[in-house]
């Protein structure tokens, strides 16, 4: 009963910001008519219509979806590797994306704004960003198996995400000044990036992630046991970490070819969920995680919407709320 | 004699355990004949690098044999396949698991795994058997604590009502004693034999406890890396060299 009481909550908080978004901008429209386009559309084909229903609904669409995914592939990589610390930016799978995304764009001579891309262009990145990211992933597993301590891991981890971010500035050298440029728009990371037309391609991938988690959710709660008891209650390993593998990486690579390297959701949101609700049982903690998500992407687009002529960057609003969250998990297990 | 009345339930056929890494092989223990019977707790006795735990693992299924066999009811354990398996025999192993924000009951209710659907969702049947398994085990009183505030004991008998849980004819244990102070691990000793004589189950543990197994155990393997394997269903001490 408590934790149905907590979803409601959520869900309010996720309607509620949602709304908050829409009628918030850098451009001044009256709530009056902000709510006018919504009820009834475009029906003058005035430029705030335009704004209200090409700019900002995709982009509250678009925060809430990143938020949810990468929040939902923290808590796969927390799970998988038994590490509360892992996470898509901090085990380097991000970077992975990165560096598939700028592949892409040198190859395709183009720059990384997917502005100027073509359907095709856009589908090129998006699986650049998808072989990046697990490829780094695979390579985090193999890791894994020699690595038997936690620790080494994340260490391994956080290498193989500077190694990829050195390729990636090397190509930048590579790059035009016009390509550099976008490239440096595209890591600062927003949630406005995903235009009108694309957002049916990014919602439905980012809904194929979030499906494959939640259809994970037996085999999680046996993997918190460990790789050996989860095996003798009947989990099929291989099968079930090639699923995490894609999951992760279909939700990592999406958010991240789109919006840009995010730091920090898919690493402190998931204990933010556990914090709400106290619990490790995946039935729970992946829809709190995906609600939880969506909260925080929505917070952190108003928090980017905030001074009134300028768009904040993305990344530089995300460790406010993830630094201390990733202390309090540290400071706590000292105790 | 007493050997007749009992039913087989696991029986290692001219068994060659060890590790295979690509063409080269390293045999840990060769050639044994030994069998395990319903309703008794056989410990395994040996020392250290002696080949207890690759034993256990192979008699488990993590790892196939090099040569021979392991027949579970008449059945080769190679021919049986997750599900299947995961109701047939249940492990404690040494590793243990950090588990946050989870209480014991929860932890005894995932060794029902093998019989919940898809989402993991328990029928009245299965908390009944959750039930049982907590009652078996004396830890009522445990349901509700967070599994990471128990002590050692403690967490090895919730590890244990999760085996019982699993409602499998079999059970391994990998030294569950280890950890313990002695009179937790005569405790925990006495727990298996009784588990084993009242449920009929099939209870194997590796310990080092030799004078505690050797009392509360009825058979005993021992390892030996010259000698090879050894089974006795009486305690002759004068059998170990330690």
């Amino acid at each position: 009963m408590r934790m149905v009481i907590r979803f409601i909550i959520l869900i309010l908080m996720t309607v509620g910001l949602f709304l908050l978004n829409l009628f918030t901008g850098s451009v001044d429209i009256p709530a009056g008519e902000v709510t006018d386009i919504l009820l009834h559309g475009d029906t003058e084909g005035g430029p705030a219509a335009f704004i209200v229903l090409g700019s900002r609904v995709p982009q509250a669409v678009t925060a809430l979806l990143a938020g949810a995914s990468l929040t939902t592939a923290g808590l796969l990589l927390q799970t998988a590797f038994r590490n509360p610390l892992a996470g898509p930016s901090i085990l380097g799978i991000t970077s992975g994306a990165g560096l598939g995304v700028a592949l892409v764009m040198l190859l395709l001579g183009g720059t990384v704004s997917f502005a100027g891309f073509t359907a095709g262009g856009y589908v090129a990145v998006l699986i650049g960003a998808l072989a990046g990211s697990l490829a780094v992933m695979g390579l985090l597993l193999l890791f894994s198996v020699w690595l038997k301590s936690d620790l080494m891991l994340l260490i391994a981890g956080i290498m193989t995400g500077y190694l990829t971010s050195s390729v990636v500035t090397l190509l930048n050298y590579l790059s035009s000044a016009e390509g550099i440029q976008s490239f440096t728009m595209w890591g600062m990371g927003s949630f406005g990036s995903v235009s009108r037309d694309q957002l049916p391609v990014f919602s439905m991938a980012t809904g194929i992630g979030l499906l494959l988690a939640v259809v994970l959710m037996k085999p999680l709660n046996l993997i918190l046991l460990g790789e050996n008891y989860a095996r003798n209650l009947g989990v099929n390993m291989q099968r079930v970490r090639n699923l995490l593998l894609i999951a992760t990486g279909v939700l990592t690579s999406v958010v991240t070819a789109f919006c840009g390297p995010i730091g920090f959701i898919g690493l402190a949101v998931p204990h933010i969920a556990r914090m709400i609700f106290r619990t490790s049982d995946h039935r729970v903690i992946i829809p709190g995680c995906i609600l939880t998500g969506g909260v925080t992407g929505l917070l952190c687009n108003l928090l980017c919407l905030l001074p009134s002529d300028i768009m904040l960057p993305l990344n530089a609003v995300t460790p406010l709320i993830g630094v201390p969250v990733i202390l309090w998990v540290i400071f706590k297990r000292r105790g | 004699m007493r050997d007749m009345e009992k039913r087989e339930t696991i029986k290692a056929i001219d068994l060659t355990t060890g590790y295979r890494r690509g063409r080269t092989e390293r045999r840990v223990g060769e050639h044994f004949n030994a069998s395990l019977y319903a309703g008794e707790l056989t410990a395994l006795l040996g020392r250290n690098g002696a080949g207890k735990s690759t034993l256990m693992r192979t008699l488990a299924g993590f790892q196939p044999p090099l040569e021979g066999r392991v027949e579970i009811g008449g059945k080769a354990l190679g021919d049986f396949h997750g599900r299947e398996l995961a109701r047939t025999v249940s492990v404690v192993l040494t590793e243990k698991p950090v588990l946050e924000n989870m209480d014991a009951e929860a932890l005894v209710g995932l060794g029902r795994a093998p019989y919940t659907g898809f989402w993991g969702g328990m029928s009245d049947a299965d908390r009944e058997a959750v039930d049982k398994a907590i009652r078996l085990v004396g830890i009522e009183n445990l349901r509700k604590r967070e599994v990471q505030s128990l002590s050692d004991g403690e967490r090895q008998k919730v590890m244990i009502a999760k085996a019982l849980a699993q409602d499998t004819p079999v059970i391994f244990l990998d030294e569950p004693t280890a950890f313990l102070d002695y009179p937790s691990k005569v405790e925990l000793m006495k727990l298996l034999g009784q588990l084993a004589r009242s449920e009929g189950k099939t209870i194997f543990v590796s310990t080092h406890d030799l004078e505690i197994a050797l009392r509360l155990s009825d058979r005993f393997w021992i390892l030996d890396k010259e000698k090879g394997l050894t089974v006795r269903s009486d305690p002759d001490y004068s059998l170990i060299e330690v």
